[in-house]
């Protein structure tokens, strides 16, 4: 996700906006999107809570989903050339997060890449980036692939421990499902995507609708007791929780998936054969030649720290906050940033300079809130 | 008998025997959202009118709170430390900031009264 707003242009807005303005959504410019940031009679902390303890639904319509086809070949093997992951071995039903990278080895965009079948993936990019990103890829790999558009299609995030159940009514394929794999379903004769996965540290899934059907259906999934809409607000503390990175915040183009952290999603034939934008450069940092590196940083005290805070040791700045606020799981304030990577083991002490007080903070290692995927 | 006045920065103050009690409005709560942390003055600082007496911070951002009036803090509300969701649930009330003995009340008189912030807020 990503906050940046163009000041001039008037605001998109959701198939579901109709939906988020009826039920007491406080809309906000997000992303080019005028969107829920919360809801009346819930607000940012009941959200969140009720997420981890029930099944929040989310609207990520601003997000772009897109269909790449192979011309002649599997397009994992083009799209291989612009991101590090495996997705040459990536299985039919499975899901895959991986990252776009630019010359120097930095990021992008982060995504999702699902495989549907040899010849064709389903991508989802962050909203802000999708018109950067559809043109980076027209652009690399264009000749090789075809990529279109799915702007007649919604995304619903429906995340939660009562996820699976209230999901299952609809369909009853995700009984079957792990995290990160991926079915194409039909509900009242409408073609759905549906994968298990999210952004909350939360078992759930991702419901793709057609425009047509998805007010409809959005309506038939809030029948249900457990499910309750939730916002922007409690999605950024959500997955602040659980760890994970927000586009434009923790991770950009002046950043390496190493520096971030984020080395898992560079598989061992990836990091042997290369074949990617900056490999150079990320092959020396996976010797050991890093500067910088993302982690967990837990406040002491009640004070958030937030985005932009300097990071100290002595006198010395040794980091910067990237996302940082409150997590009402944890109780307490939450935040990530980049710190010089000789402080960056878990347990080491810093000093985070908040409104010129010093706020003594530590390394931790993220999530902050305990992954409850639905792995096996 | 005390009475109530209030900023266009959403406080209030409550003055009573030349010491006024300070908060954030209902709507000031509103727009705040869910309040996680509050940073209160010490007590013995002279604040000035317009200028920062503490920080309210909500799950959304942190916002800087400013004394309606010049004057020396002469109590401030440990409860808020504790429980800060009171900005939310009674900001007129229980989740008051601080108490400060107003050394000019002719500053009061660029403060609105109940009805004149009513009207205030109906239009922004």
């Amino acid at each position: 996700m990503e906050a940046a707003q163009k000041n001039d242009a008037p605001l998109l807005k959701t198939t579901l906006w109709p939906i988020h303005t009826s039920m007491g959504g406080k809309m906000v410019p997000f992303a080019g999107y005028d969107m829920p940031v919360q809801y009346d009679g819930m607000g940012v902390l009941k959200e969140h809570v009720h997420t981890r303890t029930a099944a929040g639904l989310f609207d990520v319509s601003h997000m772009g989903q897109a269909i790449l086809t192979g011309n002649d070949a599997d397009p994992a093997i083009a799209l291989e050339t612009i991101v590090p992951g495996d997705i040459v071995g990536l299985e039919p039903g499975k899901m895959r997060y991986t990252v776009l990278l630019n010359d120097d080895g930095g990021i992008i965009d982060d995504l999702m890449v699902t495989r549907w079948d040899a010849r064709t993936l389903l991508v989802v990019v962050n909203a802000a980036c999708k018109e950067k990103d559809f043109a980076f890829i027209q652009e690399k790999i264009g000749r090789r692939t075809k990529l279109q558009y799915l702007g007649d299609r919604a995304l619903l995030a429906l995340q939660g421990p009562k996820a699976e159940q209230a999901a299952s009514i609809f369909f009853p394929d995700v009984l079957g499902m792990k995290f990160m794999e991926s079915v194409k379903t039909s509900y009242k004769g409408h073609e759905i995507f549906l994968s298990r996965s999210g952004y909350t540290g939360e078992d759930g899934f991702e419901i793709s609708v057609p425009n047509a059907f998805a007010v409809e259906f959005t309506n038939e999934l809030l029948q249900e007791p457990e499910v309750k809409l939730i916002g922007l607000g409690a999605r950024d503390s959500l997955r602040l929780e659980a760890g994970l990175c927000l586009y434009g915040h923790d991770i950009d183009d002046h950043s390496t998936p190493i520096d971030a952290n984020l080395k898992w999603v560079i598989p061992k034939r990836r990091r042997e054969q290369g074949g990617f934008p900056g490999y150079e450069k990320i092959k020396k940092q996976l010797d050991g030649s890093t500067f910088i590196l993302r982690v967990g940083i837990k406040p002491e005290g009640r004070a958030p720290i937030r985005e932009k805070t300097e990071l100290f040791i002595g006198d010395k700045k040794v980091g910067v906050i990237t996302s940082g606020g409150f997590g009402p799981t944890v109780d307490g304030p939450v935040a990530m940033g980049y710190v010089n990577s000789d402080v960056a083991k878990a347990g080491t002490k810093m000093n985070a300079m908040l409104r010129g007080v010093a706020r003594p903070c530590e390394v931790v290692t993220l999530p902050f809130v305990k992954n409850n995927y639905k792995k096996d | 008998m005390s009475k109530i006045l209030f900023s266009e920065d959403h406080e209030y103050i409550r003055i009573e025997n030349g010491v006024g009690t300070v908060g954030v409005t209902d709507f000031a709560q509103k727009a705040l959202g869910d309040v996680v942390y509050v940073e209160l003055p010490k007590i013995g600082a002279t604040l000035t009118k317009g200028g920062q007496a503490g920080v309210v911070e909500s799950v959304k951002s942190a916002s800087e709170l400013y004394s309606p009036v010049t004057g020396e803090v002469v109590e401030i509300n440990a409860a808020l430390s504790g429980d800060p969701a009171l900005v939310n649930t009674d900001p007129l009330g229980q989740a008051w900031f601080f108490k400060v003995k107003i050394a000019n009340e002719n500053e009061l008189t660029g403060l609105k009264d109940e009805a004149a912030y009513n009207d205030y807020i109906k239009g922004l």
